[in-house]
């Protein structure tokens, strides 16, 4: 019997209602369901109005002035496409998420191969050292870095390539969690298959096992472009002069000295690119789920999982 | 079917290593070897004409005094001291507010939302992809002194004249963090709770317990796990914050470990060494949590199996 049939009475009185609730506040879950939405309300609509605000006619961050495109095109000189710092920034970002995307994901492709059927101490060992960057703090990962880049590796300069360098070596252990994820849901079976049909090793990854990744792996791609995106604490430890400022180091900078809806509007696009990759993201789970015919969950459950 | 010796036909052993090995390789250069330069920098000397730290790669020549100093600032209650309090007092207070504000979210959406769960599932996980920074960005605006909360409150009679919420206020600070950090708790609990089995509690109901017993003596037991690693989950990160005190009060008043640590490493050439030795602090930190989350996991699932 569940809790809601318990309480299920017809019409109590405030009184009875009242005693009901201090004998049992956890039957009604509508103070819960209250709770839960003002929680969803505070944590979404700060983001909605600065959104909103980047469409602003006027200058203003809080007096709504009308809807234009000024701060994204139409200013001759704030807009995000006609202010130089704007425009690098987002250019920059774009850049910097493209080629880390490009890079990380084979990288931890093979990576994810590798530790999943590799066996030993060295494969532990490995397997462990791979975990270490998702639980270590930005600052640290970015100290450590800048540090390495300053006095080690002097050969390569701050600034875009120690960026992307730094980008991939978070971004890597998270398609490993991604690709071992489907790796376990799918299984030996049918690469085992094919090799009793007379595959070898890599035919059967390749022909096989690849294939049936492939939704999961460009699933990848669209997370490291996301991941990267939204990176704020190693880019700005990496970063050196204008052109190597990303949208999240150019936020940092300037939302207090000189905050303008042009700053909400390059926000805004950030938002919008990141979303649209963690959309087909989710779409592309989806279909490795299906083609998989598993067990009954969604594509969000798989990203909600895929989180830690 | 008979089995075969040395598993399948056709595989070669040495193929799963040679798959890994760009990314271990990737790894031990941009994880490992920046890891040690932090302990090379720490523990090396300070150059006397150019006054840049000199980092010593040979732990043999290692020198602890940036630490030392470090250590002194700390402990003798100075600039240092303070702001290690300080930065301890705002942890704790974010996360007691994050769980006390998360449980019941959590809570409701994993066994109580019925036909909205899925709705409210993606509704919680869209702050995971807004960027940080532009959640921190959306208040700014609102706290300005010409925002929309002054407005409200002062409407609302709450307030006689607008506040500056962004002058150094240790209240902004923590709940810029809680508005932050929030989701990521969520989320490890949320797992948690949806993944008890509903039949426990029914026969808990059925043994004659009623529903806030049973959510006390079942429900809340088989979450601890969850309620422990959103913890530390959030506790990681809110160690070496250092963008949301800025942003949010920009202040000496409100200043956390990150903040020294970005000012050392980002804004001076010779703190280089007490930048790394801070850093290295901030991880003995980070590492005792994890240790003691590692050690209480892994005593509950020997408890499970006993």
């Amino acid at each position: 019997m569940s809790a809601e049939a318990v309480v299920a009475r017809p019409r109590p009185g405030i009184l009875t209602r009242l005693r009901g609730w201090l004998a049992n506040p956890w039957a009604q879950p509508r103070a819960l369901a209250v709770f839960t939405w003002l929680y969803i309300a505070w944590s979404l609509i700060p983001v909605a109005i600065a959104v909103q605000f980047s469409f602003n006619a006027g200058r203003s961050r809080s007096t709504w002035q009308g809807f234009s495109l000024r701060w994204y095109i139409s200013d001759p000189d704030l807009s995000v496409l006609h202010d130089p710092s704007l425009r690098m920034s987002l250019i920059q970002s774009l850049r910097l998420a493209g080629l880390t995307m490009l890079v990380a994901t084979p990288i931890g492709v093979a990576l994810a191969l590798g530790l999943a059927r590799w066996r030993g101490r060295a494969a532990q060992a490995a397997n462990f050292l791979m975990l270490f960057p998702l639980v270590t703090p930005e600052i640290v990962m970015g100290v450590s870095l800048f540090l390495v880049f300053t006095y080690l590796y002097d050969f390569i300069p701050l600034g875009t390539w120690a960026q992307f360098l730094g980008h991939v070596t978070f971004s890597i252990s998270f398609v490993v969690v991604i690709i071992r994820g489907r790796l376990f849901a799918i299984g030996r079976d049918y690469e085992e298959a094919a090799m009793d049909l007379g595959a070898s090793q890599v035919e059967a990854l390749r022909r096989v096992l690849l294939p049936m990744l492939a939704p999961a792996i460009f699933a990848s791609f669209m997370i490291v472009f996301a991941l990267s995106i939204d990176d704020f604490v190693i880019s700005q430890f990496l970063a050196t002069g204008a052109e190597t400022i990303t949208i999240p180091v150019r936020l940092y900078s300037t939302a207090r000295l000189a905050p303008s809806p042009a700053l909400n509007a390059l926000a805004s696009l950030m938002l919008f690119a990141t979303l649209l990759a963690i959309t087909m993201a989710g779409l592309f789970l989806r279909i490795a789920r299906r083609r998989q015919a598993a067990r009954g969950g969604s594509a969000v459950q798989d990203l909600a999982r895929l989180e830690f | 079917m008979p089995k075969r010796e040395g598993g399948v036909v056709g595989e070669h052993r040495s193929l799963w290593p040679a798959l890994a090995a760009p990314g271990v390789a990737w790894l031990v250069l941009f994880f490992l070897a920046p890891f040690y330069a932090i302990f090379a920098v720490a523990m090396g000397t300070i150059d006397p004409i150019f006054l840049q730290p000199q980092p010593e790669w040979n732990p043999y020549f290692w020198d602890p005094s940036a630490f030392r100093d470090v250590f002194r600032e700390i402990f003798t209650g100075g600039a240092l001291g303070d702001t290690f309090v300080r930065t301890i007092a705002y942890v704790g207070a974010a996360s007691t507010l994050c769980i006390l504000i998360g449980y019941p979210v959590a809570y409701y959406v994993a066994r109580r939302a019925g036909r909205w769960k899925g709705l409210l599932l993606l509704l919680m996980l869209a702050p995971f992809w807004i960027n940080y920074l532009m959640r921190m960005l959306a208040w700014v605006n609102l706290l300005d002194v010409d925002g929309q909360l002054n407005r409200l409150l002062v409407a609302l009679g709450l307030l006689p004249e607008p506040r500056d919420w962004l002058a150094g206020h240790h209240e902004t600070v923590i709940l810029g963090l809680v508005y932050g950090y929030l989701p990521w708790f969520i989320l490890p609990l949320y797992a948690a709770l949806d993944r008890i089995d509903q039949n426990v509690l029914e026969a808990a109901r059925d043994l004659g317990a009623s529903p806030f017993k049973a959510f006390l003596r079942v429900t809340l037991p088989l979450s601890r796990q969850g309620i422990l690693a959103g913890t530390v989950l959030i506790m990681l990160p809110m160690f070496g914050d250092y963008y949301t005190p800025n942003l949010l009060s920009g202040s000496p008043r409100t200043r956390m470990i990150g903040n020294w640590i970005d000012f050392f490493v980002n804004s001076t050439v010779s703190a280089g060494g007490q930048g790394a030795a801070l850093t290295i602090v901030l991880m003995l930190f980070v590492a005792l949590l994890m240790v003691y989350y590692l050690v209480s996991v892994a005593r509950a699932t020997r408890e499970a199996k006993a």
